[in-house]
């Protein structure tokens, strides 16, 4: 395979869509999937055969559309129309009355002008919902493997990490660790063997951006992981991917197969002497696996637990090899970076968080699903504009991001800029992109009780502050909630948060707090609320002078106080 | 035993890695496919093919909970009971199954059709609340759609 060959392949697939009159492409993702978009796609191609346009008219499955509370999604590509809740009926409808009649099935007709679509902006996702997502040839025609042969064909490694380094691109697991730097620490690190790994754990709860992207466009992640791999001086690289996510690993697999056959992996990639050869290597279940160190060593074949750091993966990791750590969607940046140029990518989103970012929509919100937004986009246009508001009757209340790790950002905030910096200032995290919207039903001190009960389970039980301090804080909550909590109970909750974050091994525990300190800091009448009153309980005394702010007034405390929970 | 395939499987993972180690859990993922769980003879023959300890392999399967450790039925449901889903009244489902199955979380029906467990985040909060049964995916459900998923599952 050569860059003509490539070329070559690239103009060969659009003639051949050119040809058509036209594509219906169906959501194949899992969330559309799961409410019946096969037996659509079959209705359809039923209709299609009865009207002898099979030959004309292609029916194909693509990645997540992002609207996945309204699935089935179909789109008619010659124009645009995305139509909502696609039944077999509708299907067929679609078919006779739009492809055939002209007239758009109004009831079923999704306005693409509302912000759900008009305020977003695709990177990450630019292909999903418009390329089928287990052809190697529509990847191709839609520019495909070409940042990886001008990479690989015209510049040199340092020359890649430069470009990455100045596009300002930071990890998207999580900790927003900037991407250059991180791959410069590898590419100098003095070793034989060194590997790349991708990070397909997503466990947080709330999130599922990861598994999106590798169901709608797994040759992305490839593409991005081989960069890095010729970057770095890498010749392995391993997705390590949780087994729930049985679709995502079929077609990464055959991805994978796709991409040797061509030899865009394998040996002489782009007739260079650039070697680079990708597994999979699934989970089996354990929340810890995603933080890095465990995930190494679940790959080697044990027990998933962290170690501390440093030494850091990218001197010490696999097998005792340099190894590059990165998230899918931080992989799934780097094509576009390499075409389009770092100044370009560095103009979107903030000067400190560049970029997009993929946000999950879950809970109490209209437009469940998936987003792409810029950095520094107010978090009112995300909840309200894009994601509807809260369902009809409640109002918001507060919103979760970073998973068991994060926090909860409550209403009067809601105009800060979603940006790495600005949610660490109000006690959250960006995470790694799960974002759960809580409204005036939902009880905070249930959330809190919810994500400690996870980190408990999750504990790894390597270190004792969070083995065992996950159990006290949960029981502690437990009491609270059900209304057998007192001020000590409180004051000792409070002490026994900041223990735990500050004496824990791995991010797992050092976060695990997180949810509780920042409910506790934006709704903690919720849980003074919830307080069995003491017999020498005495009114008039002012508050427990342990606690940071009012007892009890209701959302009285503003975030204004000094304290952030980074 | 393992089946010839997995066998042969398990032999070409192993040239791939630089320590036969590093198959153990791909080799319990096989046991568990061909077997529907891992059992002590399983986990013996995972050593012995990757010429481990036995203590080894038994470390690995208890640490991860997607290991069956005991025989599940023939179907196994596991309901995400995580925030998303508990925001969108995964309970409702969950004591939906128990009553109909008449089954707890984490037992198997006398005739051995069903079995049912929690689950964290599945990924689905698009969809929530949302289960897994074997490979499938069913997402925003309410007790009648469960009833009618139940219904098809033999
Ligand atoms: C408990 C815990 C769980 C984590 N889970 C994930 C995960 O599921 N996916 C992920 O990409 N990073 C996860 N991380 C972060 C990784 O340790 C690591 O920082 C990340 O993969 C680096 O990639 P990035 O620089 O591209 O973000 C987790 C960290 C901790 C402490
Ligand atoms: S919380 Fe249930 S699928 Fe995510």
């Amino acid at each position: 395979m050569t860059t003509e060959d490539l070329h070559e392949l690239a103009e060969k697939e659009t003639d051949r869509q050119r040809q058509l009159r036209d594509r219906i492409l169906y959501c194949a993702a899992a969330g559309c999937v799961s409410c019946g978009s096969h037996a659509t796609r079959d209705a359809i191609k039923k209709a299609l055969k009865e009207r002898n346009l099979e030959k004309e008219v292609e029916v194909l499955g693509t990645g997540c559309m992002g609207l996945c509370g309204e699935g089935p999604l179909v789109k008619i590509s010659s124009d645009g129309s995305v139509y909502e809740r696609v039944d077999e009926e509708t299907g067929r409808r679609i078919v006779e009355e739009h492809l055939c009649e002209g007239r758009k099935v109004g009831a079923h007709l999704i306005d693409t002008s509302q912000p759900f679509f008009s305020s977003q902006q695709k990177i990450v996702l630019e292909h999903c919902g418009k390329i089928n997502a287990e052809s190697i040839d529509e990847y191709i025609a839609a520019g495909g493997y070409g940042a990886l042969a001008r990479v690989v064909t015209e510049m040199q490694p340092q020359d890649v990490i430069e470009e990455i380094r100045k596009s300002g691109l930071r990890g998207r697991g999580g900790a927003g660790y900037p991407t250059g730097l991180k791959w410069g620490i590898v590419r100098k690190a003095k070793s034989e063997q060194k590997y790349a790994v991708c990070n397909a754990d997503e466990g947080d709860p709330g999130a599922f951006m990861d598994r999106s992207v590798l169901e709608g466009d797994p040759h992305r992640i490839l593409e991005g992981m081989a960069i890095a791999g010729y970057a770095v001086g890498a010749n392995q690289g391993y997705i390590y991917i949780r087994a729930e996510y049985p679709l995502a690993i079929e077609r990464l697999k055959l991805a994978i197969k796709q991409a040797e056959r061509l030899g865009l992996l394998g040996n002489r990639i782009f007739e260079s002497d650039f070697n680079f050869r990708i597994d999979l290597r699934i989970g089996a279940g354990a929340f810890v696996c995603g933080e890095e160190t465990a995930l190494l060593r679940s790959i080697q074949g044990r027990r998933g637990r962290p170690r501390p750091r440093p030494p850091y993966p990218s001197e010490v990791g696999l097998w005792g090899m340099p190894t590059l750590i990165n998230n899918v969607e931080t992989y799934a940046n780097v094509a576009p970076i390499i075409n389009r140029g770092s100044a370009w990518f560095a103009g979107i989103g903030t000067p400190k968080s560049t970029g997009t970012k993929v946000f999950a929509l879950a809970g109490a919100i209209r437009n469940t699903g998936l987003i792409e937004v810029p950095m520094g986009i107010p978090l009112r246009n995300i909840i309200f504009d894009i994601g509807g508001g809260t369902p009809e009757g409640t109002e918001f209340k507060a919103a979760q991001t970073g998973g068991p790790s994060g926090g909860c950002i409550p209403a009067e905030h809601l105009d800060l800029p979603v940006d790495y910096e600005s949610l660490a200032t109000v006690g959250s995290i960006m995470g790694s992109g799960g974002l759960i919207v809580m409204d005036s039903t939902s009880n905070m001190v249930e959330v809190a009780k919810y994500f400690m009960d996870f980190c408990m389970d999750e504990s790894c039980g390597k270190c004792i502050p969070c083995r065992v301090g996950t159990v006290h804080i949960y029981g502690l909550l437990d009491t609270i909630s059900r209304g057998k909590g007192t001020t000590d109970d409180l004051a000792l909750l409070e002490e026994l948060c900041v223990m735990v974050k500050e004496t824990s091994l791995c991010g797992l525990g050092q976060s695990a707090s997180n949810p509780v300190l920042s409910t506790l800091k934006f709704f903690r009448h919720e849980y003074t609320d919830l307080l069995s009153k003491p017999e020498s309980f005495v009114p008039s005394v002012s508050p427990d002078p342990a606690s940071a702010g009012p007892a009890d007034g209701p959302a009285a405390n503003d975030g204004h106080d000094s304290t952030t929970h980074a | 035993m393992l089946s010839e395939a997995s066998r042969q499987k398990i032999e070409l993972l192993k040239a791939r890695y630089r320590q036969p180690q590093a198959v153990v859990l791909a080799a319990l993922w096989m046991w568990q496919d061909e077997h529907g769980w891992v059992s002590e003879e399983g986990l013996r023959e995972v050593a012995d093919l990757l010429g481990l300890p036995y203590h080894h392999v038994y470390g690995v399967v208890t640490f991860y909970t997607m290991y069956n450790k005991e025989p599940v039925g023939r179907h196994k449901i596991e309901v995400c009971t995580n925030v998303s889903c508990m925001l969108r009244n995964s309970d409702r489902i969950l004591d939906h199954i128990r009553k109909r199955l008449e089954i707890n979380v984490g037992e198997t029906t006398p005739d051995n059709r069903f079995t049912l467990v929690e689950a964290e985040c599945l990924g689905a909060c698009g969809g929530a609340p949302a289960m897994q049964i074997g490979d499938e995916y069913h997402e925003n459900l309410d007790p009648a759609a469960v009833d009618r998923i139940l219904n098809e599952l033999k």
